[in-house]
């Protein structure tokens, strides 16, 4: 690890102008994927600001049934909230299925989010890597990419966003708020990630200085049919090969409602709204999962090692769909 | 479904089972381990947490090209860095002697893990070698300022891609390690001609051991004496390494291990990190500590070599096997690399008229592989018992029944008889309590909601190996023992496994003994491996005792008033911490009084010689022994395996949820650390079976996972109740009737696995790991 300056400011006003003084400096949360990165030397900052202990860390029910999650709030905490799991269980489902116990501890809302789209040549400096050192290369394409995106991705970057909290919240419409020295904005969660294009060293639209402050959960009444299923090579403590965020309400054995986003396939959360079209107003059943499930997947592209994915992803959008609709199916 | 009944049963508590009176035998008891307080509390040490004042620390920079020459190096950065001590290079480090040839009349020439001179030369061998090390008077220091020590490379043409490299693989000579190719018959005439056949092409990947605790040496210069703390599985080989390659005897050099992580192979021969510790304590004049990170430890120590296998069969339409070939492919680096014999098991398993079994190694630029547990069996079963599966299919045939009907009585290869074989027993035994009988054979007939449900069996089989071993063993007058013995605690409670048999020797309690071990002060040990440690340490032991025991008597039998004045040492027993006349377990009278009244502190009993013309004879007449041995009989722990896998139809996950493994594995010492190291090799099994891969690259010949979020072991939730049971019937054999059970474990478990995952979906998967993406 590289030598950096670290400052811990009293409050949040204090840590927006700590950081547009500092170039190259960056918020500390958890730590969890930052610390990982500056000790693989991938990660370089001048200063650490740290802002672990502000009271960001508060979990409010907002006139109207929403639900607004400060950035700070511990991974492990949220998912057992007691709203989050009655109303929107694909989110407890999603974190509970994240990381290890010990991560999910540390690990906070917004650095999950900011967590780095990656693959294994991210972290290794003989690779070439656009994500890392733009103008490089992307080694993955001809080298190991069985857990490479199929959506989204690029000849530059191949890399998948592998947070499964993440899924559900675009799933949920969730909304961040941002702050810096300029002001606030507010940005759809399914709007912060980007894809690679011709800047992947970019994962997300957010400034070097600015700060999620919280996350919006709009209310939703399909959400309390919603699940969370994650396909990975061992049970607990992998990325998933793809996983599927999905929400659905029937009406009379028709969709009257659904919200997919599915993660492991693409350089960000995924959310699914060709599937969320056809499905739309159709009659609830194995059919129209299948037309769905193909009709998102129609534009995926493999390469020879994660071809799979395409596959994969449909049968994971179905199962899910099935498994929330078992009993109310026409 | 039914549990294996152990796991069922209430925990043992040891209290009152004779162990802590000496009154019954303590072999065989669920002893607790005798260090387990010590090290639950933290209170042990391992290699990199022996303090010493003015420590410094070191770290590796690693070779980013398969194969080349240095051309250029700077380190002036990384030297002028704070905290940095030295920076050493092939430009600038002390001179090692390099690597002897192996040699049969010196084991020890077995333990370099490559033939690098490290930092001696300006050749790269494979991507990751370390061609740097950093002494810094921290940790921290040492790893920022490596990232600043550049190196510029001349590569050369390497050959790095496995699967590419198959033509050019070479037969493996025989050694006395490696059995060679062998046939009998005309095995593949006779598969033309058989009326039922399968051959099939199996691969395995790459591996690596990742034991808990990473590589780590502590290493102390003073004048030409050397301590060193090391995470070792031969100490004794790894000091006479380093007394070779720092010009130094061996008298002079102490290496200790009282305690070491978990070695699974992987820390039996000497590797970089150790060598370049001692050097950099060489060149500074520091304490220096080494412990290596994850990643260092990927492209510094070897693990287990890919293999692509061919397994063909041959069978009547009964069942009864006409012939078997195995052949295949392993690799080999080109600056070393020990043999993974596959076709070990398939000499030994099923009686057959012909057979063959040959094996081949390509030449890669990449770290040399080394022992891994059970090497060769632990990929080779793989191989042959999913093929005796596919034969079982093609027969309609119960695959338990079809191993039963070719079960052999003598050696297929040479007509030996075996120390012995009850594989039958296992997988009569094995069958009932797992309620194989309720098999429907049909694939996909198993079905429980959206889970495909598949049951599989195989067999388990492994060799376990012998080394000279030397003990002192010293009885005080106050009744208390103590063991001396340079073996190894690798974790599997190999302690408390010899203190139950000191116990049993003697006639002592299991408290009354103290074991240290770890330390090249002691009299030699064996090494760690081949699941030979503890029955090689148990040799010595009993001789060790007798000695102790025939001093006693004579002290006694000078001593008028002893009640066994005149007894000779054959009609003498022990028990209950006292010599007696046999059939008169009262009379005879305690060791403490015997010691006492003789006015004697300590009687010692040892095996070996001091002399090096004295051990020199003692090692020769121990090849003679094995060599002997190998000649007379099959020697071998088997074991059979029952598996039930479940597997997602949606998604093709496989998880395992049920666990049933029958062992033959001689007298057990120690019921409940070996059912602990049976269950360990079943885990190590599984994760081969479903998740562990080691990528090398092979455009650059590089570990491009060289970590535990990236190689993925299991976690506890990959792994279900495993029940263990054991026949515990002697082999006639060996010392107790022990075989060693270390390794048998792991055998046919990724076999086992995929003929259940078989069962369960009716698709066959011959390439491991057994991922989603293969069952789609």
């Amino acid at each position: 690890m590289r030598p950096f300056t670290y400052v811990r400011p009293p409050d949040v006003d204090a840590s927006l102008r700590a950081i547009a003084e500092r170039p190259g400096a960056r918020f500390l949360g958890g730590g969890t994927n930052l610390v990982d990165l500056m000790r693989q030397d991938v990660e370089r900052p001048a200063a650490l600001i740290d802002i672990f202990g502000l009271p960001l860390d508060t979990v409010e029910e907002l006139p109207g049934g929403g639900l607004r999650i400060g950035a700070l709030v511990r991974n492990s905490r949220l998912a057992v909230h007691p709203l989050v799991r009655e109303r929107w269980p694909v989110l407890s489902q999603a974190l509970l299925a994240g990381a290890s116990g010990q991560v999910r501890n540390m690990a906070t809302v917004g650095g999950n989010l900011l967590q780095r789209t990656r693959c294994l040549y991210f972290t290794d400096h003989t690779a070439g890597c656009n994500k890392r050192e733009p103008g490089t290369g992307c080694d993955a394409i001809g080298g190991f990419h069985r857990n490479a995106a199929v959506l989204g991705a690029g000849e530059h970057c191949v890399a998948t966003h592998p947070s499964d909290m993440a899924v559900a919240l675009v799933a949920l419409d969730a909304v961040a708020d941002v702050r810096s020295v300029r002001g606030s904005r507010r940005i759809p969660l399914a709007e912060l990630h980007r894809l690679p294009g011709e800047t992947p060293q970019r994962d997300t639209v957010l400034a070097a200085d600015e700060l999620i402050t919280a996350v919006e959960l709009p209310p939703s009444a399909v959400a309390a049919a919603s699940a969370y299923r994650k396909v990975r090579d061992r049970a607990s403590f992998a990325f998933a090969l793809v996983s599927v965020a999905a929400a659905i309400e029937v009406t009379d054995g028709v969709v009257s409602g659904v919200r997919i986003a599915l993660g492991g396939v693409a350089p960000k959360p995924w959310r699914a709204r060709e599937a969320e079209r056809v499905l739309t107003g159709a009659p609830a059943g194995e059919e129209s999962f299948r037309a769905a499930a193909a009709a998102e997947l129609a534009p995926a592209v493999g390469l020879p090692q994660n071809t799979f994915k395409i596959e994969l992803a449909r049968r994971a959008v179905v199962a899910a769909l099935r498994g929330l609709t078992e009993g109310s199916t026409a | 479904m039914t549990q294996a009944p152990e796991t069922r049963r209430p925990r043992q508590r040891p209290a009152d089972d004779g162990t802590q009176t000496g009154a019954g035998p303590a072999v065989g008891r669920p002893v607790d381990r005798v260090d387990g307080a010590a090290k639950t509390s933290g209170a042990v040490r391992y290699a990199a947490e022996h303090p010493h004042p003015r420590l410094a620390h070191g770290t590796l920079v690693h070779a980013t090209i398969a194969r080349g020459r240095i051309t250029a190096v700077d380190t002036g950065a990384a030297e002028a860095a704070d905290g940095v001590i030295a920076v050493l290079t092939h430009l600038n480090a002390p001179r090692m002697t390099p690597p002897r040839p192996v040699s049969m009349l010196d084991l020890s020439t077995l333990v370099p893990g490559t033939s690098v001179n490290y930092l001696g030369t300006d050749e790269v061998a494979w991507n990751g070698q370390p061609v740097a090390v950093v002494i810094a008077e921290t940790l921290e220091a040492a790893q920022a300022a490596a990232r600043l020590v550049e190196f510029r490379y001349r590569e050369t043409p390497a050959v790095t891609d496995f699967a590419a490299a198959q033509d050019s693989a070479e037969p493996l000579p025989k050694s006395f390690i490696a059995p060679g190719d062998a046939r009998k018959g005309d095995a593949e005439g006779a598969l033309a001609t058989a009326p039922v056949t399968v051959d099939r092409r199996y691969t395995t990947p790459a591996q690596n051991h990742n034991a808990i605790e990473p590589h780590a040496t502590t290493a102390v210069w003073d004048g030409d004496r050397l301590t060193v703390h090391d995470s070792s599985q031969s100490l004794d080989w790894t000091r006479r390494h380093l007394a070779r390659c720092f010009g130094v005897p061996p008298s002079g050099i102490r290496v200790l291990a009282e305690h070491v992580g978990g070695g699974f192979g992987g820390k039996g021969s000497v590797w970089a990190g150790t060598l370049l510790t001692v050097l950099a304590a060489r060149a500074t004049g520091r304490a220096v500590r080494m412990a290596l990170t994850r990643e260092s430890v990927y492209r510094t120590v070897g693990g287990r070599t890919p293999t692509v296998q061919r397994v063909a069969l041959g069978a009547g339409r009964d069942g009864t096997l006409t012939t078997l070939v195995h052949t295949g492919v392993s690799r080999t680096g080109r600056a070393g690399g020990t043999t993974e014999p596959f076709s070990s098991q398939s000499r030994h398993l099923y009686a057959t008229p012909n057979l063959l079994v040959g094996h081949k190694a390509a030449t890669l630029d990449v770290v040399p592989n080394t022992f891994m547990r059970a090497p060769g069996e632990a990929v080779g079963s793989f191989a042959v018992e999913s093929a005796m599966d596919e034969l079982a299919v093609e027969l309609g045939m119960d695959p338990v029944e079809l191993r039963m009907r070719n079960e052999p009585d003598r050696d297929p290869l040479g007509g030996k008889p075996f120390s012995r074989r009850d594989l039958r027993g296992a997988y009569a035994l094995g069958a009932e309590r797992f309620g194989w009988a309720r098999r429907d054979a049909e694939p996909r007939s198993m079905r429980d909601g959206r889970f495909l449900v598949g049951w599989g069996v195989a067999t388990a089989f492994h060799m376990p190996a012998r080394f000279p071993a030397d003990v002192s063993v010293r009885l005080r007058s106050d009744g208390s023992v103590l063991l001396r013995c340079a073996f190894h605690e690798v974790g599997v409670g190999a302690s408390t496994a010899q203190s139950q048999i000191v116990a049993d020797a003697l006639g002592v309690p299991v408290s009354a003994v103290t074991v240290e071990h770890g330390d090249t002060d002691f009299r030699t040990g064996p090494m760690a491996g081949g699941s030979g440690q503890t029955a090689s340490v148990a040799a010595a032991v009993l001789a060790a005792c007798e000695d102790v025991k025939r001093s006693v008597l004579r002290l006694a039998r000078r001593d008028a008033a002893s009640p066994l004045h005149r007894h000779r040492f054959r009609d003498v027993r022990a028990g209950r911490g006292r010599l007696f006349p046999a059939g008169a377990p009262d009379g005879g009278e305690t060791y403490a009084a015997i010691l006492t009244r003789a006015g004697v502190p300590e009687v010692e009993g040892r095996t070996g010689a001091d002399s090096r013309a004295g051990r020199a004879l003692g090692q020769a007449r121990f090849m003679t022994g094995m060599l002997r041995d190998r000649r007379r009989w099959v020697r071998a722990a088997t074991g059979a395996h029952f598996c039930e896998v479940r597997v997602d139809s949606d998604t093709g996950e496989t998880r395992v949820t049920r666990w049933l493994g029958v062992f033959d594995v001689g007298r057990v010492i120690n019921a409940k650390t070996a059912r602990s190291q049976l269950r360990g090799g079943i885990i190590m099994g599984i994760g081969a079976a479903l998740s562990e891969e080691t990528l090398v690259d092979p455009r650059t010949g590089r570990v491009m996972n060289p970590g535990l979020g990236e190689y993925q072991i299991p976690v506890h939730a990959d792994i279900p109740p495993i029940g263990i049971e054991y026949l515990d019937e002697p082999d006639p054999t060996t010392p107790l009737g022990l075989l060693g059970l270390g390794e048998v474990g792991i055998t046919g478990v990724a076999a086992a696995v995929a003929n259940a995952v078989h069962h369960a979906t009716g698709v066959r998967v011959r390439d491991l790991p057994l991922t989603p993406d293969r069952l789609l």
